[in-house]
C-alpha cells in the first residue's frame, strides 16, 4: 500500500501542470465564450503525447498507464474542462476500445494516428431514445457484400465535429436485444456519414458536441470492432474506462475551483479583514478540499485496478459518482465565497460551476453509477 | 555531433518571499527548477539534433536531488545524463565548478558545449566562459540565436546596444540566453523513457581525476569565499507627499536617482 | 607583493562607457585607502584620444594596448591582452564593469590567471584588519546580499554593475602617465570570427520581465497612456495597466497587472492614476520601489507605495518628462 506517486508520475504531473498553465489556461475563457474547439491546443497535446497516454510505444503512444492518463485529464480540467473532456473522450471512448478489441490491422491503421493526435476520436452510443437506457438502440447495421450499411442518428457526441474516427454502436440483430449490438470503426469520410447540428450547451462549450447522422453509410466489414453481437458489452466496458476519465475531469474542476478560491479569499477584504480570516471561509475550504481529495483517491484507485487488469467497473462508478457530485457542490460553494465577483464572467468560477454539472450526466448519470454499484453489491 | 549541455537545478527565485517580520528568506516550499538560461540551452541542443542529428548528454553538478532536473532534460529528448556528485566537490565557487565540469566534458567528449549564461540563484555568468578557458577552447557568450551545421556554428551574440554575428568551428562552447528560444515541454512518452529506458550516470571525483587535479576542485580549488550573507532590511512604511507639481517632480527624480534608476 | 588597483576601462567604437568612469571613482577610493596607485587599462584600436579623460577622472597611469586586433570586442584577443597586463603587473585589485563585455571577459581572464572573481558587486570595501577587498553582491534573485572575499589569490577581481557607483567630476589639471603596452598577438588562436556587428535597441518585453513599469489606470485615459509610453521610453521601461484601463480599451490585455492579469515585481513600479483595488495590488505589491501618483489621498495604492504623491498625473507627468528630457 503506497499513497505516494512514483517519481515518474511526479515528473508527469510537473509536465501536465506546466502545459496546462501555459497552453490551456490562457485559452479557457475564449474557448468557453466562443464555443470554439481548440484545434491548435489539440495539435500541441498530440505533439507532447497527451492523445495517446496509455497507448503502447509500438503504436506511437506514450506507453504510460491509466493513472498517468487520469492525472493528465485532471490537470487539464483544472484550468479548462473542455480540454479535459476532449482528451478523455478521445482516449477512453475511441482509443481504448480499439486498443482492447482491435485486430492488428485496425490497431496499425487507427491507433498510430489517434495516439499522435493526428486524428481525433469520438464515440457514438447515445441516441434520442437511448440515453440511460442504452439498450434501446435504433441505429442498424446490415451486411451487404464486403460492407455493412449503417442507418441512424447519434446524439450529444463529444468531439463530433473535430473527430476523424468514431466508434459507432449499431444493431446487427434487433431480435437479440443487447446481444444484437455490434461496434464499428467509422471514418468521417465514409459515404453516407455526416455530422449534424451542434448542441448549444451550458458548460464544456468548446467540446464540439453534435449529432452524427448515418444514411446508408457504407462501412467495410474489416471495420467491425470485436465480434458481431459483442457491441453492447464492448460499449459498457468502454464506459467503465471512460468513467475514470470523467472522474478525473470532475476532480480537476473541483481542485481548480478550490485553488482559485484560495487565492481569492486571501486577497478579498471585507469588514477590514481578508475573508480568508473568517472561520466560515476556512471551514468551507477545508471541507471542500477533503471532498476533492477523497474523490481523487477514488479515481486513482479505479485507475490502479484498471492498470492491474483487475475488475474495476464498480470502482470507476464510485469514483465518477462521488467526484462529479463533489465537483458540482464544490464549484457552487466556491462561487458563493467569491460573492458578486463570482457571478461575473470576469472570473473563472462561474464557468467551472457550469462545466461541473455535465460530469453528473454524461458517460452514465449518477443514477446509472448507483445502479452499477448496487449490482456489484448484489443488492437487487 | 556530440553535444554536452550543462544545467543547474535552482530554486525558483521568483517564488522566494521575505518574511516581513524577521526579514529572512522563506525557502520552504520553493520549487526547484532547471535554471531558465540552461533550459534554453537544452532546447538549442535539441533543435540542432532535430535538424542535423546529434547525441546530447546533459550534465549537472549538484546534490543527488538534481536527478529530477536531469530526468526532465531526458524527458525533453536528451539522450544521456550525468550527475556529478561527490563530497569532494563541496564548497566549489565558479572557478572550481568550471574546472570540474571541464573534466567531465573531457571524459565524455564533445563537439559543442552549451551552458546557460547565468543561474538565477547566483547570477555570476562565469561558469560557461571559465569552463571554456579550462578546456582551452573558444566560447561565444550571450547567444540569442544559433545556426549550426556539421562543421561550424553561427551565433547572434547579444550586447546592450548591438549584436554581433560570430562564427566558430567546433569544438566551441556557447552560453545561451533564455531569450534564445521557447523551450519545448517534456513529452509524456519522454517522461516514461526518462525513467524506464534511460539512466542518470553518477560521476564522482574518481571518474574525473585523470582530467582534474585535486587542488582544482571543491573548496580547495575555490579562490573566493563567502564571508557573510544577509538579507536587506525590510521595507518601512512609505511616505506620502501633498506638494506642488514641481516639488513632486523633484521628489520623484531624487527617488529614481537614489535607487540608481537614473 | 601585489600592488595597485587596476580598472578595465571599456570603450565601444571609440566611445568610453560611463561605467568606466564610475569605476575609476570607486577604484580611486580603494587605492587611497590602501595607499596605492590607480591604473586604468584601455584596450582598443586608435583609442589613445581617450587617455586624458581617464587621467582627469583619477587614473595615475593609463596602460594602453592599441592594436588592430582589438578594434571590435572579441573575447580571445581581449582576454589575451588583459591577461598579459595582469601577469606583468601583479595587481592587488582589478575592477571591471558588469556589462555584456565585462561579464564575458572577466571570467575568462580570471580563469587564465587563476584568481577569484566576484560578479555584479554593489559595494566594495577594504577590510581594515586584513586589507582584503570585501565584495558585496546580491544573490538569490536579489533576495539576499553576500559579501565575498578572495584571501589567497591576487588580483582580487570584481565586476560592478553600471550605475551603482558615482562617476567623479573630472579634474582639469590632474596628472598621470600613459604607458603603451605591446601584446604579441602572433600566437592568437582566434577561433571566433566576427561576421557582422549591428547596432540595435531592445524590443518590447513581457511586462513580467521588465525592470521598470509605468502603469496606468482608468483615470489615465487614452492620452494619458501616450504620456506613460513616453515616460517608459525615457526610463527604459515598459507600460503596464490596471484591469479597468484594459477594459476601457486603453491598453492591451497582455499589459494587465493584477489577479486576473500578470504578477510583476520590477525594480520600479510607477502607478499613475491607479486607485489600487486589492486585485491590482496582489499583482504588484512585491515590486522593489513603488511610486504612486493619485488625486485621492486615501487611495489604497498609497498603502503599498514607498513614495506617494497626492496630485494629478496629467499635470505632474508632463513636467517630469520635460525634466528627464533635459537630463538625457
Amino acid at each position: 500500500m503506497d499513497f505516494a506517486l512514483s517519481k515518474k508520475h511526479l515528473l508527469l504531473q510537473d509536465l501536465y501542470t506546466k502545459f496546462a498553465t501555459n497552453e490551456v489556461k490562457p485559452r479557457a475563457a475564449e474557448v468557453d465564450e466562443e464555443e470554439s474547439f481548440p484545434h491548435d491546443t489539440v495539435a500541441k497535446l498530440g505533439r507532447y503525447g497527451f492523445m495517446g497516454i496509455p497507448v503502447a510505444k509500438a503504436y506511437g503512444g506514450a506507453g504510460a498507464d491509466n493513472l498517468a492518463y487520469a492525472m493528465a485529464v485532471e490537470a487539464l480540467s483544472k484550468v479548462c474542462a473542455t480540454t479535459g473532456v476532449i482528451v478523455s473522450a478521445h482516449t477512453s471512448l475511441c482509443v481504448a476500445p480499439i486498443m482492447e478489441n482491435g485486430t492488428a490491422e485496425q490497431k496499425e491503421k487507427y491507433l498510430r494516428k489517434l495516439a499522435t493526435g493526428e486524428w481525433v476520436g469520438a464515440f457514438g452510443l447515445t441516441e434520442a431514445g437511448a440515453g440511460t437506457d442504452a439498450a434501446g438502440q435504433q441505429t442498424t447495421a446490415v451486411p451487404d457484400g464486403d460492407n455493412y450499411i449503417l442507418n441512424g442518428t447519434k446524439l450529444f457526441i463529444t468531439n463530433a465535429d473535430a473527430a476523424h474516427v468514431y466508434i459507432i454502436i449499431a444493431m446487427t440483430d434487433k431480435a437479440k436485444g443487447t446481444r444484437g449490438c455490434s461496434a464499428f470503426i467509422v471514418e468521417k469520410d465514409f459515404p453516407g456519414f455526416s455530422v449534424g447540428k451542434k448542441e448549444k450547451k451550458m458548460g464544456i462549450r468548446g467540446s464540439a458536441t453534435c449529432e452524427l447522422i448515418m444514411r446508408d453509410c457504407i462501412v467495410p466489414k474489416e471495420n467491425l470492432l470485436g465480434k458481431e453481437g459483442q457491441g453492447f458489452k464492448l460499449a459498457m466496458q468502454t464506459l467503465d474506462g471512460g468513467r475514470v476519465g470523467i472522474a478525473a475531469q470532475a476532480v480537476g474542476i473541483a481542485q481548480g475551483a478550490i485553488d482559485i478560491t484560495v487565492n481569492y479569499v486571501k486577497e478579498r477584504m471585507q469588514f477590514g479583514k481578508r475573508i480568508s480570516q473568517f472561520q466560515n471561509t476556512q471551514f468551507e475550504l477545508a471541507d471542500m478540499q477533503t471532498k476533492a481529495d477523497a474523490a481523487r483517491l477514488l479515481c486513482h484507485r479505479a485507475a490502479f485496478f484498471e492498470d492491474k487488469k483487475k475488475p474495476f467497473a464498480s470502482h470507476a462508478a464510485m469514483a465518477k459518482l462521488f467526484a462529479s457530485e463533489a465537483a458540482s457542490d464544490i464549484t457552487r460553494r466556491c462561487l458563493q465565497l467569491h460573492g458578486g465577483y463570482g457571478y461575473s464572467r470576469e472570473y473563472a468560477i462561474e464557468r467551472m460551476m457550469r462545466d461541473a454539472k455535465i460530469t453528473e450526466i454524461y458517460e452514465g448519470t449518477s443514477e446509472v453509477q448507483k445502479m452499477v454499484i448496487a449490482s456489484h453489491m448484489k443488492v437487487n | 555531433m556530440k553535444i554536452i549541455v550543462c544545467i543547474k537545478q535552482v530554486p525558483n527565485t521568483n517564488e522566494v518571499k521575505l518574511d516581513q517580520q524577521t526579514g529572512t528568506l522563506i525557502r520552504e516550499g520553493v520549487p526547484s527548477i532547471i535554471n531558465p538560461d540552461d533550459l534554453a540551452g537544452i532546447e538549442a541542443a535539441l533543435a540542432i539534433k532535430d535538424s542535423l542529428g546529434a547525441h546530447i548528454t546533459v550534465v549537472s553538478m549538484g546534490p543527488p536531488q538534481a536527478d529530477i532536473a536531469l530526468r526532465e532534460a531526458l524527458a525533453m529528448g536528451c539522450d544521456a545524463a550525468c550527475l556529478i556528485t561527490d563530497r569532494a566537490f563541496a564548497g566549489a565557487d565558479t572557478w572550481a565548478t568550471s574546472s570540474t565540469l571541464a573534466g567531465a566534458a573531457q571524459l565524455l567528449g564533445y563537439d559543442l558545449i552549451i551552458t546557460g549564461r547565468q543561474a538565477i540563484d547566483g547570477d555570476t555568468a562565469q561558469v560557461g566562459p571559465q569552463m571554456a578557458e579550462h578546456l582551452g577552447i573558444a566560447h561565444i557568450p550571450y547567444a540569442e540565436d544559433i545556426k549550426a551545421d556539421g562543421e561550424k556554428i553561427i551565433v547572434t551574440r547579444q550586447f546592450e546596444d548591438r549584436y554581433q554575428l560570430l562564427q566558430a568551428h567546433y569544438p566551441v562552447l556557447v552560453t545561451a540566453l533564455s531569450e534564445l528560444n521557447q523551450p519545448r515541454y517534456m513529452s509524456v512518452g519522454g517522461v516514461v523513457d526518462a525513467y524506464d529506458q534511460k539512466e542518470v550516470r553518477l560521476l564522482t571525483y574518481a571518474d574525473l581525476e585523470t582530467f582534474v587535479p585535486v587542488e582544482n576542485i571543491g573548496l580547495k580549488g575555490s579562490p573566493t569565499r563567502v564571508k557573510k550573507s544577509f538579507t536587506k532590511s525590510p521595507k518601512g512604511k512609505g511616505e506620502l507627499h501633498q506638494v506642488s507639481e514641481d516639488e513632486a517632480v523633484e521628489i520623484i527624480i531624487q527617488k529614481l536617482k537614489g535607487h540608481l534608476i537614473l | 607583493m601585489s600592488k595597485d588597483v587596476l580598472v578595465f576601462c571599456e570603450q565601444r567604437d571609440g566611445v568610453l562607457q560611463k561605467v568606466s568612469l564610475e569605476l575609476l571613482g570607486e577604484g580611486k577610493k580603494l587605492a587611497n585607502t590602501l595607499g596605492q596607485r590607480l591604473i586604468a587599462l584601455l584596450l582598443g584600436h586608435e583609442v589613445e584620444a581617450l587617455c586624458p579623460s581617464l587621467v582627469s577622472h583619477g587614473a595615475d597611469e593609463v596602460i594602453l594596448v592599441d592594436d588592430a586586433h582589438l578594434r571590435d570586442y572579441l573575447t580571445e584577443p581581449y582576454a589575451m591582452a588583459m591577461a598579459d597586463v595582469l601577469n606583468e603587473g601583479n595587481f592587488e585589485i582589478v575592477l571591471i564593469g558588469a556589462t555584456a563585455i565585462g561579464r564575458d571577459l572577466a571570467p575568462r581572464v580570471a580563469a587564465r590567471v587563476k584568481t577569484g572573481l566576484t560578479a555584479d558587486c554593489t559595494s566594495l570595501e577594504i577590510d581594515p584588519e586584513t586589507q582584503d577587498l570585501l565584495m558585496t553582491r546580491p544573490a538569490f534573485g536579489g533576495n539576499i546580499l553576500a559579501t565575498i572575499i578572495c584571501p589567497q589569490h591576487r588580483p582580487q577581481m570584481a565586476s560592478i554593475r553600471p550605475g551603482v557607483m558615482l562617476a567623479p567630476e573630472p579634474v582639469a589639471d590632474a596628472t598621470g602617465t600613459v604607458r603603451r603596452f605591446d601584446v604579441d598577438f602572433s600566437g592568437l588562436k582566434n577561433a571566433v570570427v566576427l561576421l557582422e556587428s549591428v547596432k540595435a535597441t531592445k524590443k518590447a518585453k513581457d511586462i513580467t520581465e521588465a525592470k521598470i513599469l509605468v502603469s496606468g489606470g482608468r483615470g489615465t485615459g487614452k492620452e494619458g497612456f501616450a504620456t506613460l509610453n513616453r515616460l517608459a521610453d525615457l526610463l527604459g521601461g515598459q507600460v503596464s495597466a490596471s484591469r479597468a484601463s484594459v477594459d476601457a480599451g486603453f491598453a492591451d490585455k497582455d499589459r494587465q497587472v493584477g489577479q486576473t492579469g500578470k504578477t510583476v515585481r520590477p525594480q520600479l513600479y510607477m502607478a499613475c492614476g491607479i486607485s489600487g483595488a486589492i486585485q491590482h495590488l496582489a499583482g504588484m505589491e512585491e515590486s522593489e520601489l513603488i511610486i504612486a501618483i493619485n488625486k485621492n489621498p486615501s487611495a489604497p495604492i498609497f498603502d503599498v507605495a514607498d513614495v506617494g504623491i497626492v496630485g494629478d498625473m496629467h499635470k505632474i507627468l508632463p513636467k517630469l518628462i520635460t525634466k528627464l528630457e533635459q537630463m538625457a
